[in-house]
């Protein structure tokens, strides 16, 4: 485990030198939320209806906007070389260096989202909701961005093809998050959509280190 | 007949369906330095990635104490230190910490190494510098201080003299010679001249 510690507290630490990277994508995620409620029109009831997928969405999209430096950086100074010659499974630092974007983006967006959702007119339950789905939700982002970054090592505009690669694989986190806060405003109960989140999570968490640690070994020859 | 520590046997490698290296044989014991040499493009670096298992091999096998080191890749990986033409140094880090990254990535605690590799190196002062505001020659030199900071047996270094300094290069000399001293081996990519090593020449 001392490696992937390693490497986890590694990647944190470079965020801390560098914050403004993180603060890009939350500025992002709160410019583009915002941005709806000011095109459709103070509408209370549409916004509170279709807030629980904007603010998705919008999650989805911040959180792939930091993935393309997730293994770049790496490829780029020769440290996905020490990565690959490491003792220990390429499959740990893989699951570490996702963990890391997690921290610093996943985490983030959950804790910020439900006073975004406060602009939408979400009722306190919601909010409480949104917050939960994409805590459970947003690991399965960090591991499905984690292998198209993988993928588009080297890349010529890596950056559009990641999202291209990307966004179809997170359709189903996408619906089960947006339709658990929906099930919530009409009185249902969430926890069959919290749990589908969380076992989407689980299979990501059980197969991707292996598929980006496959592509990165490709990426190194 | 005694094993010899690492015994490569008709090593091949294609890339791009263009032959780099064929039917590539030597053995190296404790305390001997190999010197790659050849025209640019001869396939030094790709040799000493196929070494690393970076690179695949078509034909040919590579034994660590008689052993194939496809059979236990991790085993062999916790042989080697690796010197790239990149540095694999963290720009936002400093050179203190990308050693010590370093050491633990490749399961080490951490070790009084660090403070004797750096001080080799010169780099004693820079210690605390972020690597980013580094000179070439300077990142090199950290790079190296990573390498000997690494206890591996084995020393993969790709162009080790680049960018180097006279100072630096005696430094290189005294730390490959005490690291072969004390029973390892080192492969290296070079154009220059290293004391005391064999010379493959791949062209």
């Amino acid at each position: 485990m001392t490696g992937f510690t390693a490497l986890f507290l590694r990647d944190l630490r470079l965020v801390w030198r560098r914050p403004g990277d993180v603060a890009v994508v939350l500025a992002f995620f709160v410019v583009a939320t915002v941005l709806f409620p000011l095109g459709i029109g103070p509408e209370t009831n549409l916004l509170a209806r279709i807030a629980a997928g904007i603010l998705w969405c919008a999650a989805l999209f911040a959180s792939l906007l930091s993935l393309d430096r997730l293994f770049a950086s790496d490829y780029e100074d020769g440290s996905l070389d020490l990565l690959l010659l490491a003792p220990w499974p390429l499959e740990l630092a893989a699951l570490a260096k996702c963990a890391a974007h997690w921290v610093v983006t996943g985490l983030p967006l959950a804790v910020l989202a439900p006073f975004l959702g406060v602009a939408f007119g979400l009722d306190d339950r919601s909010l409480m909701v949104l917050a939960l789905t994409l805590l459970v939700g947003t690991p399965t982002l960090s591991l499905i961005g984690g292998l198209a970054a993988a993928l588009t090592l080297g890349a010529r505009r890596g950056g559009a093809l990641l999202a291209l690669l990307a966004l179809p694989l997170c359709v189903p986190t996408l619906i089960f998050g947006a339709s658990a806060i929906e099930a919530t405003a009409t009185g249902e109960s969430f926890v069959v959509h919290l749990a589908i989140l969380g076992a989407l999570a689980l299979v990501s968490l059980a197969t991707l280190p292996w598929a980006i640690a496959a592509a990165l070994r490709q990426a190194g020859e | 007949m005694t094993i010899a520590l690492l015994e490569v046997s008709g090593l091949s490698c294609r890339r791009g369906g263009r032959r780099v290296f064929d039917a590539l044989s030597f053995t190296l014991n404790a305390g001997e330095l190999l010197a790659l040499t050849g025209r640019n493009g001869s396939g030094k670096t790709t040799l000493l990635r196929a070494l690393a298992l970076l690179v695949p091999a078509d034909k040919g096998s590579i034994r660590w104490r008689g052993q194939d080191v496809s059979d236990d890749r991790e085993g062999w990986r916790g042989e080697l230190a690796w010197l790239g033409h990149l540095e694999g140094l963290k720009g936002d880090l400093t050179v203190a910490e990308n050693i010590a990254v370093a050491q633990r990535l490749r399961g080490q605690a951490e070790a009084a190494d660090l403070d004797i590799a750096l001080t080799a190196f010169g780099l004693a002062k820079l210690a605390q510098r972020p690597v980013r505001t580094l000179s070439a020659g300077q990142r090199r030199r950290a790079a190296l201080a990573r390498v000997a900071a690494s206890r591996a047996t084995t020393w993969l270094l790709d162009e080790p003299l680049n960018a180097l300094d006279a100072a630096a290069r005696e430094a290189l000399q005294t730390a490959l010679a005490a690291h072969l001293a004390a029973g390892g081996l080192a492969i290296a990519a070079t154009h220059a001249p290293l004391a005391g090593a064999r010379v493959l020449d791949m062209s």
